[in-house]
């Protein structure tokens, strides 16, 4: 359940981006809490990957605040968010297929003994880390190419983790898994939420949606079409927010209507 | 001689230990409910053969086929002619293997990032000709030529690098240009002379000359490198389990290593033994080797040798993890050029020259079929710098094997080119059975 504290740790207020002509975010407004999932759903070109990559830093805002922990914070380059501690698991993964799963969650911050590769520490952290999360894959010594897509997918989560991240960001991770994969990455969306992590979900998939995520934000056209709490909210209402089912000609004809009988 | 793994594989499934965690590891108890889809060994020598024969379908390869390939090699040669398994033919091709050797272990670095480097040839006969004209020419201090020699070596190899990571021109494309342009500098510098001879007792060129023994001919050099190798790996072996059991980690039991290591002892005695009875070990093949464990380290201990992988492996995903490729790609390059001139410091050791023909001919054919047949991957991404050793034993028992058949030239490069040829139809079957078995 939400264990919301009071200060969100990430949010964005009126948040704008353009990219030339295309006016990619309006006034976009985003919190997120310690501890809560954040399930960011719309219709393909309604910007959330162009959220997501303002947050991660590959594009930086144009209006608009971060704040992080309350306070204002400008994020410019990927290493900037990294610093503040923001975690982000892109769809295409990015795992380097020849090296083991060890040398793949410490890639770029290999622990060191005396200047050498610490082998011996990393695979104990490494087996901790994977068992803390429930994590089952064949061997920590395999190569992530003998791995399904859904042991990839949590290690790649996995991976995220290793920097002591406060917010993660997974875009899309189920959507190339099967049933029982997806489950093993929703149950462990539900570990990163246990250890008060704030976690921003992108998906199409509504049950996935309903099944872990706290709050629901739908962006449409580049803004905010409404924040709905999952436990209260139908999944017909959350779609009609996607697709823009409450806000077209035929429902503002009919809004209109009820207004003027009512007078 | 720190990784034994490969050639004394066979050798431990024989033996038949257990790699489960024995009932005193931490970690077993923790990990309670084993399961199903976790890969452990089980226990004893079937154990072994299951997992054996899992990796070749699955086309993990490794050594097999050099193993094998050595094998029918030898046998051939020596139902040819006797003299080909002699102590003395044998010293002739553990001599002869260092220099190509030294450019095939450049190679395995390129090889590693997917790329190929066409230009180690020519840039090792460049590098024997400067080191020539130095010393001959000016009156130069032969280990200051030598330095300067491998030092262009090195800036030749990174300027290709660059057009390469910077440019984006292919390194095919660029190395071709390279093999071409580097030659033809070779040849100018040499001019009409066409041959450089050099002193033969001007230091570098007496170290790695024919001549020129480890501990000048002692009987207990052989066996002292032999000892060194054999303790080192020991040493190393078991202090990793002692870590790793300190760690609870899972570790190599006891008896495993005890294998492994008696294999490497039986084979590095046994060499020592066969080239202490022709004349003893060459200094050439004493560099080769120590360059081969330096290197080995570089690449399997330090980030250095992590990145490159990495980027062999996926460059997104060391682009995003925060690694400088183009600077890896530059370096690479780099170290190849260096190696390839290193290289031809060997060639000049051989003839005590510079000749027209230095690095030419087929020297980058076999360089390149060297690695490949050791078992680097051309895809990139997948090899060990031990592939140089491995590969210049088949490519080197070839070569001399044809030699004391007086076979002529022509069939010998025939022979060449179809091993060649073998060693990458290995390479890219064994990578579709990779990603049929799902490690691709």
């Amino acid at each position: 359940m939400v264990h919301v504290s009071a200060t969100p740790v990430l949010a964005l207020r009126g948040v704008s981006k353009r990219f030339g002509a295309v006016q990619a975010l309006t006034d976009v407004e985003l919190e997120v809490h310690a501890g809560e999932v954040v399930a960011l759903v719309g219709d393909n070109g309604a910007g959330k990957s162009t959220l997501v990559k303002t947050i991660a830093g590959v594009h930086p805002i144009d209006e608009g605040v971060i704040e992080w922990d309350g306070k204002p914070v400008s994020i410019n380059k990927p290493h900037d968010a990294q610093g503040l501690g923001v975690a982000t698991v892109y769809q295409d993964l990015a795992l380097c297929d020849n090296l083991d799963v060890v040398g793949n969650l410490y890639l770029g911050r290999e622990l060191l003994r005396r200047g050498i590769i610490d082998e011996v520490s990393m695979e104990q952290k490494a087996r901790e880390l994977l068992s803390t999360l429930s994590i089952r894959i064949p061997s920590v010594r395999i190569p992530i190419a003998s791995l399904s897509g859904g042991q990839r997918q949590v290690v790649a989560i996995a991976r995220a983790l290793i920097g002591d991240p406060k917010v993660v960001i997974l875009d899309e991770p189920t959507a190339a898994l099967g049933v029982e994969q997806t489950a093993q990455v929703l149950d462990l969306v539900e570990r990163l939420r246990e250890r008060n992590l704030g976690v921003i979900l992108i998906s199409h998939n509504m049950a996935d949606v309903k099944a872990v995520a706290d709050t629901v934000a739908v962006l449409r056209l580049g803004r905010n079409n409404g924040s709905f709490s999952v436990k209260d909210t139908s999944q017909e209402e959350i779609i009609s927010a996607i697709t823009g089912a409450t806000d077209n000609a035929v429902t503002r004809r009919a809004g209109r209507r009820s207004t003027e009988a009512a007078k | 001689m720190s990784d034994t793994s490969k050639v004394s594989k066979a050798d431990a499934a024989s033996e038949g230990q257990a790699t489960v965690a024995p009932a005193d590891d931490p970690t077993a108890a923790s990990i309670a409910v084993v399961d199903p889809r976790l890969l452990v060994r089980e226990e004893g020598l079937k154990g072994y053969w299951t997992e054996f024969t899992r990796k070749v379908k699955g086309g993990e390869l490794g050594s097999l086929p050099v193993v094998i390939g050595l094998i029918i090699i030898w046998t051939i040669f020596q139902l040819q002619n006797d003299r080909f398994l002699s102590a003395d033919n044998l010293s002739n091709i553990s001599y002869y293997l260092s220099a190509t050797g030294m450019l095939a272990i450049g190679l395995v670095f390129v090889l590693l990032l997917g790329e190929i480097d066409l230009s180690v040839g020519s840039v090792s006969g460049l590098a024997s000709t400067l080191f020539a004209v130095y010393v001959v020419e000016h009156g130069m201090n032969a280990w200051l030529a030598l330095l300067l020699a491998v030092i262009t070596g090195i800036a030749v190899g990174a300027l290709q690098g660059w057009f390469f990571a910077k440019i984006g021109v292919p390194a095919f494309v660029v190395t071709l240009a390279g093999f071409l342009g580097w030659n033809g500098l070779m040849l100018w510098l040499l001019g009409s002379s066409g041959t450089i001879n050099i002193p033969s007792d001007s230091g570098p060129v007496h170290l790695l000359g024919q001549n020129s023994f480890f501990m000048d001919q002692a009987i207990i050099g052989a066996y002292l490198l032999a000892g060194l190798g054999v303790v080192l790996t020991l040493v190393g072996n078991f202090g990793e389990q002692r870590r790793r059991k300190a760690a609870g980690v899972p570790f190599r039991p006891t008896g495993e290593i005890l294998v492994r290591v008696g294999a490497l002892a039986v084979a590095s005695f046994l060499t020592a033994a066969v080239l202490n009875d022709a004349a003893g070990v060459s200094n050439a093949l004493v560099i080769f080797l120590a360059a081969l464990v330096i290197v080995d380290f570089v690449l399997r201990r330090t980030t250095y040798g992590r990145k490159v992988f990495a980027v062999g492996g996926g460059i997104e995903a060391a682009r995003r993890a925060g690694i400088n490729v183009p600077i890896i790609r530059i370096t690479v390059f780099a170290i190849s050029g260096g190696f390839a001139a290193i290289g031809g410091m060997f060639f000049a050791g051989q003839t005590a020259s510079a000749t027209l023909s230095a690095g030419g001919g087929n020297t980058l054919m076999l360089a390149i079929a060297a690695a490949v047949i050791g078992g680097t991957s051309l895809f990139g991404g997948r090899g060990s710098v031990w592939s140089a050793l491995l590969g210049m034993l088949v490519i080197q028992s070839i070569q001399t094997g044809l030699d004391l058949l007086n076979m002529n030239q022509s069939i010998q490069y025939m022979i060449t080119g179809g091993v060649l040829l073998g060693a990458v139809v290995i390479d890219s079957v064994s990578r579709k059975s990779q990603k049929a078995a799902g490690r691709g």
